[in-house]
């Protein structure tokens, strides 16, 4: 099993004809991923890739026509809140947004229409999501994978990607890796992910890679003090990051006394969570925990 | 991206707020110009930076006579305005706005932000104004009134009243309260803000409501729809070196250490910088260099980071995913051959063809420390930067 998505998810690609999208849904279709349309407004009619996947206008019609469940979003910043909307009206289960820069004004209503409609979406501004060998759905290097047992969960792009080496190093694999984006209002909390990864049957423990700004690592583990059996290994981003600045991600920003990373690496552990102090130390970790066990 | 007090007011009056009459002024010349035109008495200089606590720096000050007006210019413009928020270097006041003096009744505080936890705007009033509101907050936090508003709903004219009630007005004072923090939420609205707070608010003796003061954080992802408010951008009130990284789409930081370091991806930049700390270094910046490391972009970042005569050592570490690190190996091999680096560069490729690339530098012949995983590159750069530091 795997939480989110797996080889069963049947993708469309939102933005499928620009140079990011093209590059990317053949780097998925390689991997495995099951796309079965694209969506750019005014292009409905084509195919692409190789005059394999069809184009639509609207994800409406690829649900109709494809029976898309599952999207994942490549258009430039101005557009990507009301592709979201799209998608979560069209009845698309999971959406990842990948876009970055998404104005946060955007993101709220987005993310009020994402509830309203039942569907769970992941980012913006976000590497997406990966399910070891059965679906890649966003912008990750696959190949650094591989199949195994711990969740991974982030906030930042390449911190995944040096999470999943340092694991693999170790000899440990992962079931779904998740990039959640390190902006302020994001589809999918940390907590949410926790909640699925403790569901997931063949997740035996899971990383969470936390940064400065915001509560989200601390909701996480105050959630997962109650209510999560599996261990958890913990890094937080920024310890030496001055206050007030906003470092590269939009969410990225120490505001109170609560949003540090001192502070979140305090009650990370308070809370149960195995806290890597240095972030070489996240696989190292992780392995004594699984050989404890 | 912020924006001065003067720029906030001239927003103010497009959306029917409130405000006392007032001219910006850039010399002493233009000060008293602008007192002669206001034509009133008292009034009140105030310094234009991008930091709050001006009064307490002795950046605000009232005026009574032309002559008044014309020492208090010569006295604050030019001058290095220290405050809680500028950091002990302070920052030279290049701009005056001269306003008209209120009569004032009652201070109040009145803020509108994004309440990230609940994920909505939250719009704070307190009868508590003209004071540092997280003292407030922190010791009599139930003066605060808060109301969270609905992004699908926007305000609602109770919620108005709600705040306006909680501040005690009465009669025509809270009639024009609620009118004017409807605007107020209008104006944030419209113009992408992330924070807008007027801190003093104040009932007039005449039973006004007028905004003081106005402070804007503005969304930078949404500057593309907002051409206003990215004409008022300021840019000499910005660190010169980010200003420049940024028209190279790098996102750059000085920081105060001796250790520089060029990373691809927000995390993984702010994880080096830690790791750096650990090893007994102090970093010097923070720099993403994002997706797209190559050879121009390393060479540029090289150029920003080693502007900072502190920096005795750079570090390079770059997880390759969809950027491959062959590339990125020739790229900082041409940019070390081409610069002529007289610092140790350390550098760190991992994923994508990272092979390849340390092929690379190995055949390069240009001295570059390889380093395998992140503890032994923050090992290899803070030696390196000790060593250079004693030469």
């Amino acid at each position: 099993m795997s939480i989110l998505i797996d080889k069963n998810s049947r993708v469309v690609v939102q933005g499928i004809t620009g140079s990011e999208g093209q590059f990317h849904s053949e780097q998925m279709m390689e991997y495995g991923t099951n796309i079965v349309a694209g969506v750019t407004p005014g292009k409905g009619g084509l195919k692409t890739l190789d005059n394999t996947i069809p184009v639509f206008n609207l994800v409406s019609e690829a649900v109709e026509q494809k029976k898309a469940n599952t999207s994942i979003i490549f258009v430039p910043p101005p557009f990507a809140a009301d592709a979201i909307i799209e998608s979560a009206l069209a009845g698309i289960d999971v959406i990842v947004c990948i876009t970055e820069g998404v104005p946060v004004r955007d993101m709220i209503q987005a993310k009020e229409i994402v509830k309203k409609n039942n569907s769970t979406l992941i980012g913006p501004n976000c590497p997406g999501v990966i399910t070891i060998d059965e679906c890649k759905l966003g912008i990750m290097p696959g190949f650094i994978c591989e199949k195994g047992n711990i969740g991974v969960i982030s906030k930042s792009g390449t911190l995944t990607y040096e999470a999943i080496d340092q694991l693999v190093n170790v000899g440990l694999g992962q079931t779904t890796a998740i990039g959640i984006g390190g902006d302020p209002v994001i589809g999918t909390t940390m907590k949410d992910c926790l909640a699925l990864f403790e569901k997931d049957t063949d997740t035996e423990g899971v990383v969470i890679i936390g940064e400065i700004g915001g509560q989200m690592e601390i909701e996480a583990a105050q959630w997962a003090q109650q209510n999560m059996s599996k261990p958890i290994v913990g890094f937080i981003a920024g310890q030496t990051a001055p206050p007030g600045r906003r470092m590269g991600h939009a969410g990225a920003i120490v505001s109170g006394g609560d949003d540090t990373a001192e502070a979140k690496m305090r009650i990370l552990e308070e809370c149960g969570i195995t806290v890597a102090k240095s972030v070489a130390d996240i696989g190292e970790l992780m392995k004594n925990i699984m050989n404890t066990k | 991206m912020k924006i001065h007090e003067y720029q906030g007011k001239v927003l103010f009056q497009k959306y029917g707020i409130n405000t006392p009459k007032g001219i910006p002024a850039f010399s002493i010349k233009e000060s008293t110009e602008a007192f002669k035109t206001l034509d009133t008495s008292p009034v009140v200089v105030k310094a234009q930076i991008h930091a709050g606590g001006r009064g307490k720096g002795g950046g605000v000050k009232l005026a009574r006579t032309f002559q008044e007006v014309e020492k208090l210019a010569n006295d604050i413009l030019g001058m290095k305005l220290i405050t809680p928020q500028t950091g002990t270097h302070g920052k030279e006041v290049q701009r005056l706005y001269i306003e008209s003096g209120a009569d004032i009744d009652q201070e109040f505080y009145a803020a509108i932000t994004l309440d990230r936890n609940k994920e909505k705007d939250v719009f704070m009033v307190s009868t508590e104004g003209g004071v540092e509101i997280e003292k407030v907050a922190e010791e009599t936090p139930e003066k605060i009134i808060k109301i969270w508003i609905d992004p699908l709903l926007g305000i609602k004219r109770f919620q108005a009243s709600q705040l306006a009630y909680g501040l005690g007005l009465k009669n025509d004072a809270f009639k024009e309260a609620v009118s004017i923090f409807l605007k107020m939420y209008n104006c944030y609205l419209s113009t992408d803000a992330s924070l807008l707070e007027v801190n003093p608010l104040v009932k007039t003796k005449d039973d006004h409501i007028v905004a003081l003061d106005a402070k804007f954080n503005f969304d930078s992802n949404a500057l593309f729809r907002q051409n206003e408010i990215l004409k008022m951008r300021d840019l000499s009130e910005e660190d010169p070196y980010e200003v420049e990284a940024s028209n190279f789409n790098l996102n750059y930081i000085k920081l105060d250490g001796n250790v520089g370091c060029m990373v691809n991806g927000a995390g993984l930049a702010m994880a080096t910088m830690d790791i750096i700390k650990l090893a007994g270094g102090e970093p010097a910046n923070f720099l993403d260099v994002g997706g797209t490391a190559n050879a121009e972009t390393v060479k540029n970042g090289f150029r920003i980071i080693l502007a900072d005569d502190n920096v005795k050592a750079v570090l390079i570490n770059i997880f390759g995913g969809i950027v491959r690190c062959d590339r990125v190996a020739n790229g900082v091999v041409q940019a070390v051959k081409e610069l002529g680096l007289k610092v140790p560069v350390v550098v760190r490729l991992e994923g994508t063809n990272a092979k390849e690339a340390q092929v690379i530098l190995k055949e390069s012949g240009v001295s570059i420390i390889p380093a395998i995983g992140m503890k032994d590159a923050a090992e290899k750069v803070v030696a390196a930067a000790i060593n250079n530091g004693d030469k």
